[in-house]
């Protein structure tokens, strides 16, 4: 179990080098994507201007306050709470993702399954996970909103953040085959039928 | 009793808002029990981040969830108030839409065929408002819940048959936690609807996952059940954000109806561990807010 500090973006032989319950701190760059920006980028041929290659992702649409374009909002926005969603939603946008942007890591909460995982181990990814609802507290580590792009799916825009000690995160699902969803999904379902037993549920 | 219904506006607004911001003493006992109880590394440092994010939403007056949910309303209404319903209904939803623009919150609320978001919170039948009269006299209570998606998208029915019995009800139970696995931000509070009919089920789902946590179903076959399940699903180990341990809920709440002879009706709805709810209370004493 060790510890890196990732200065965004990454080579693959940094993402290559991770195993499951090490842990991660990112700094300066970190994309924003949901739901509809996907669905946009991936089924509806819509492209964006960011060069994402060897960068992370995290499943988030974020709460902004407009403000006006300053030094400190370069687009307008300043972030009020970010926070990040269930990955499982997404899962069938981390191949294309990978392949077509070249992005490296995915953060997120609840884990991917076996189809991102195996896109981990063909092209060189790994998945984070964030604590879900600690939203309060990742907001602590974003800087500043620099870009914004997709803009009109307004929460769900393809945001560019500026951030400052990202995590630590844990190295959740790697790209050596290894995801600790499956083995605690694995482990409650080979417990499942003692704690029917235990209910006085009949087999 | 008269209501000022630029105050429930303004309640509405305020509500949305504190709810997103503290959580219930309740649930912050609860972190507490589980701390205690949790034997995994992994678990016990994902409670620890849950508990410094309370920490830090009230130190930085910030949201505690990014998700600002689908806007609920729980209105009580005692039988000495005088109101006019519809304008209170008016009241609540322009309360909400003002909370998101004035803020401002993330408007997670989007029209479902179109996907279009409003950027208010509100839509068609959002938020939604749930009315009851409760035997009570100069009373009136609002409930604001902000449900996230995340243990919102875990919400089931299951039609079972009277042959089937009790062990369907506990089977689907262990089932929905197991298939939910981190995807629903546990710890969580798991709500079962028993009984009704399919829409009530689901209903009750609803309200047993957003109850206090230290309360009880009022029925004791339900108590008893609660309790049972409350032990099961913490024996399955999937743990605080599905990543392993004993804490995978606060509690396993449940809330029944009576149904038909031929129907055994089951509904799973969990609520996340950001359990999240404010509430102002209208007395002739006036105003208070609390939980």
């Amino acid at each position: 179990m060790a510890h890196y500090d990732f200065h965004m973006p990454v080579t693959e032989a940094q993402v290559r080098a991770l195993k499951v319950n090490d842990t991660v701190t990112l700094h300066d760059t970190l994309y924003g994507i949901r739901d509809a920006t996907q669905i946009h980028m991936f089924d509806r041929g819509r492209t964006t201007k960011f060069d994402l290659r060897g960068h992370a992702v995290v499943h988030t649409a974020p709460n902004v306050r407009w403000v006006g374009e300053t030094a400190a909002a370069p687009v307008g926005y300043e972030p009020v709470c970010v926070g990040t969603t269930t990955s499982d939603r997404m899962e069938r946008f981390t191949r294309p993702l990978m392949e077509q942007y070249g992005v490296r890591i995915i953060i997120g909460k609840g884990g991917l399954r076996q189809g991102s995982l195996d896109a981990f181990r063909d092209l060189g990814g790994v998945y984070l996970a964030v604590i879900g609802g600690a939203a309060a507290l990742e907001t602590t580590w974003i800087e500043q909103i620099e870009d914004v792009d997709l803009h009109d799916l307004n929460p769900e825009s393809l945001w560019k953040f500026r951030i400052r000690g990202f995590g630590p995160l844990l190295v959740s699902m790697d790209s050596h085959g290894a995801s600790l969803y499956t083995d605690v999904n694995t482990q409650a379902r080979e417990r499942r039928a003692a704690v029917l037993a235990s209910l006085g549920v009949k087999g | 009793m008269q209501i000022d219904l630029k105050q429930v506006e303004e309640a509405a607004k305020e509500l949305y808002i504190r709810a997103l911001k503290r959580l219930p003493p309740d649930i912050k006992e609860g972190f507490t029990g589980l701390v205690r109880r949790e034997t995994s590394a992994t678990g016990q440092s994902v409670l620890a981040t849950m508990i410094r994010n309370i920490a830090v939403a009230e130190s930085t007056d910030n949201l505690l969830c990014q998700d600002t949910g689908l806007p609920i309303y729980n209105v009580e209404i005692g039988r000495a108030v005088q109101l006019d319903g519809f304008a209170l209904k008016q009241a609540i939803r322009k309360g909400c839409e003002r909370a998101t623009t004035e803020h401002p919150l993330r408007s997670s609320v989007v029209h479902p065929v179109t996907r279009k978001n409003e950027q208010t919170s509100c839509g068609p039948r959002v938020p939604v408002i749930n009315i009851d009269f409760v035997d009570a006299g100069e009373h009136l209570s609002i409930e604001m819940i902000p449900k996230g998606s995340g243990s919102e998208n875990n919400t089931f029915l299951h039609m079972a048959i009277p042959a089937d019995g009790i062990d369907a009800i506990k089977t689907f139970v262990i089932d929905c936690v197991l298939n939910a696995g981190g995807k629903t931000c546990p710890p969580t509070i798991v709500g079962v609807g028993v009984g009704g009919t399919g829409d009530l089920c689901v209903h009750l789902s609803k309200v047993a996952a957003t109850r206090a946590l230290g309360s009880r179903c009022s029925d004791p076959e339900g108590a008893k059940l609660e309790a049972q399940l409350t032990d099961a699903v913490n024996q399955l180990g999937v743990g605080p954000q599905g990543l392993g341990g004993d804490a995978t809920s606060f509690a396993v709440h449940i809330e029944l109806a009576a149904t038909h002879i031929t129907m055994n009706p089951v509904a799973v709805n969990m609520q996340c561990h950001s359990a999240r709810r404010a509430r102002a209370t209208w007395t002739p004493a006036g105003l208070e807010y609390g939980f």
